[in-house]
């Protein structure tokens, strides 16, 4: 185990420069997470055309893992149907549960996340957003691909 | 005496098991809970092993001698903290459930509306939604005493806020996050005079400082004793006598009864009253066993170390670029705990890069989350100290800090 499989160069370039930061002027869905453990929260703004993702931010405060990891959640959702974003995050849970997930080299960086099951402890702030948005979109934790 | 950490290490089964990639655990969480002597942990296995009954029921040799040991313990417990009476302790599940305890009595009997409970503004949360929860069930008033800027409590505030309102005042013996100690006999004494009593959450004080409920003349005193080398879910609640008689019981069931009908009870007398349920009879046991530790350690002896580690500890974090200390930045009347924040790096950051090389601190909001906002912090780490942690280790500490800023700096390139 090496602490560079946590601290991963992308993931700490999504942190010191974290995507699709800040709070967008209009949106059409909002959700609050927080992890009572650490104090961490975080805001996600969706704005949805056509059942499908036009622009998706964040804003909040958190840890490396945290905030990197909303990061590239925010760029894997654009684009993407409410239905596709469903798929997205039960892959992503899939990956964090130490689980092989293929599909997750096609969104954004989330692959570099996979390091993360080597820190149990820090699985809860890889998903802080994830589970946050989870929250905004029924059925999703449940579905399997 | 001055202790000799590297000595007393040696009587901690842990520190030997947790040696990481050649490198020696340094364990700087001893404000969440300590780590537990070999004596410790052989009081409970040989009582398990070899004396195990239940207390205060059967008739039989090993309930007799179970029943004694446990009452011993008692006896050690109030020698430990000067109680006038060994009927004062009473044996809880921890210092969160002695709070509770007092709450659900005390409280519900005598502080009812308009009536106010006096808090410091750095309580944890067990000293606060105790009384968060009274104040739903009776509509008494909670009112904060302010700090001082250099976050000690600020006396003149709470001789400004004490009235004949005034029932309770419930404060910390010593802060878990900013390490603070509070002037207790000032307090006591201001108290009284309104008539008032005093609940001294001890959790953090008592293991390092020791207590003298007498000296003091508080009316209530809690303390856990896994966090003074002892097991878990064993805790002390020391109330006075007269308190304690007059105050309905807690929980009810066996033990804290003297005669049950059909359609009512009577209460059993202090201190069985309060303790219903078979207890964590080995935990007890085990218990008296790290108090009867630390006596031998001497109780002078782990204030002095205490101090050492505070001064030098003071002086190699401060000096230490980036570094935020939250609390008193003077070695007197302040613990060896210190939360901090180094550059802008998140705390669990810290926690996790220091953890790589076997430092474990704590992260996160110390269960004290009105006080983070007063921080302005999300969050901290901590390192807390206790008795068998060297001066080196602050070394370690302070070089392992600096490493984390270059980890993710470097990474970034
Ligand atoms: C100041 C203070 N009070 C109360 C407690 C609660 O102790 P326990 O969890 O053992 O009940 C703690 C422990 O974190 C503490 O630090």
């Amino acid at each position: 185990m090496q602490l560079d499989d946590l601290y991963r160069e992308v993931i700490v370039d999504h942190y010191n420069r974290p995507r699709n930061f800040g709070r967008p002027e209009k949106w059409d869905i909002m959700v609050e997470g927080k992890n009572p453990v650490c104090g961490d929260e975080i805001v996600i703004y969706l704005t949805v055309k056509d059942d499908v993702v036009s622009e998706c931010r964040f804003e909040g405060k958190g840890c490396t893992i945290s905030i990197a990891s909303a990061s590239v959640m925010t760029e894997s959702l654009i684009g993407k149907s409410l239905g596709e974003i469903r798929l997205v995050l039960s892959d992503f849970n899939r990956l964090l549960r130490g689980e092989v997930c293929q599909r997750c080299e096609q969104y954004s960086d989330a692959i570099a996340f996979q390091g993360v099951t080597k820190f149990p402890v820090r699985v809860k702030c890889a998903l802080l957003a994830w589970k946050t948005l989870e929250g905004a979109i029924p059925d999703s934790g449940t579905h399997q691909a | 005496m001055a202790l000799d950490p590297r000595q007393i290490k040696a009587d901690f089964p842990i520190f030997a098991a947790q040696v990481r990639n050649g490198r020696e655990l340094v364990y700087l969480d001893n404000g969440a809970t300590t780590q537990k002597p070999r004596v410790v942990i052989d009081a409970e296995r040989d009582f398990y092993s070899s004396e195990y009954g239940t207390v205060h029921r059967g008739i039989y040799h090993l309930s007799a001698m179970a029943t004694g040991l446990y009452e011993a313990a008692r006896e050690t417990v109030a020698d430990f903290v000067n109680a006038r009476l060994t009927k004062e302790i009473i044996f809880t599940r921890g210092a969160t459930d002695s709070i509770n305890l007092v709450a659900r009595t005390f409280g519900d009997r005598f502080i009812g509306k308009g009536d106010e409970i006096i808090l410091s503004e750095f309580e944890h949360h067990s000293n606060m939604v105790p009384w968060l929860m009274l104040q739903e069930r009776t509509g008494a008033r909670l009112v904060y005493v302010r700090s001082t800027p250099d976050w000690r409590l600020d006396m003149t505030d709470l001789r400004s806020k004490l009235s004949s309102r005034t029932k309770l005042v419930a404060i910390t013996g010593m802060s878990n996050v900013l390490g603070t100690i509070n002037d207790i006999d000032m307090i006591c004494q201001l108290a009284h005079e309104h008539s008032a009593r005093v609940l001294v959450d001890g959790a953090q004080l008592v293991p390092h400082f020791g207590f003298d409920v007498r000296a003091t003349d508080c009316d209530f005193l809690a303390f856990s004793s896994h966090k003074m080398l002892g097991p878990t879910g064993v805790g002390v609640l020391y109330l006075k006598e007269e308190i304690g008689a007059a105050v309905p019981p807690y929980l009810g069931g066996g033990d804290m009864i003297e005669y049950v009908r059909y359609d009512g009870f009577t209460t059993n007398e202090l201190p069985y009253k309060f303790e219903a349920g078979t207890p964590n009879i080995a935990g007890v046991i085990a218990f008296a066993k790290a108090i009867e530790y630390l006596q031998g350690l001497g109780i002078e002896n782990i204030i002095a170390h205490e101090r050492e580690v505070t001064e030098y500890a003071l002086d190699r974090l401060l000096s230490l670029e980036g570094i935020e200390i939250y609390g008193p930045k003077t070695p007197d009347k302040r613990g060896a705990l210190f939360s901090f924040n180094y550059k802008d790096i998140h705390s669990h950051d810290v926690a996790s890069i220091l953890d790589f090389a076997n430092i474990a601190v704590r992260a996160g909001h110390h269960c004290a989350q009105p006080l983070m906002q007063r921080l302005g912090v999300n969050s901290t780490a901590r390192a807390s100290f206790y008795v068998y942690n060297q001066k080196e280790e602050i070394d370690i500490l302070r070089e392992s800090l600096k490493q984390c800023e270059r980890f993710l700096k470097h990474a970034v390139g």
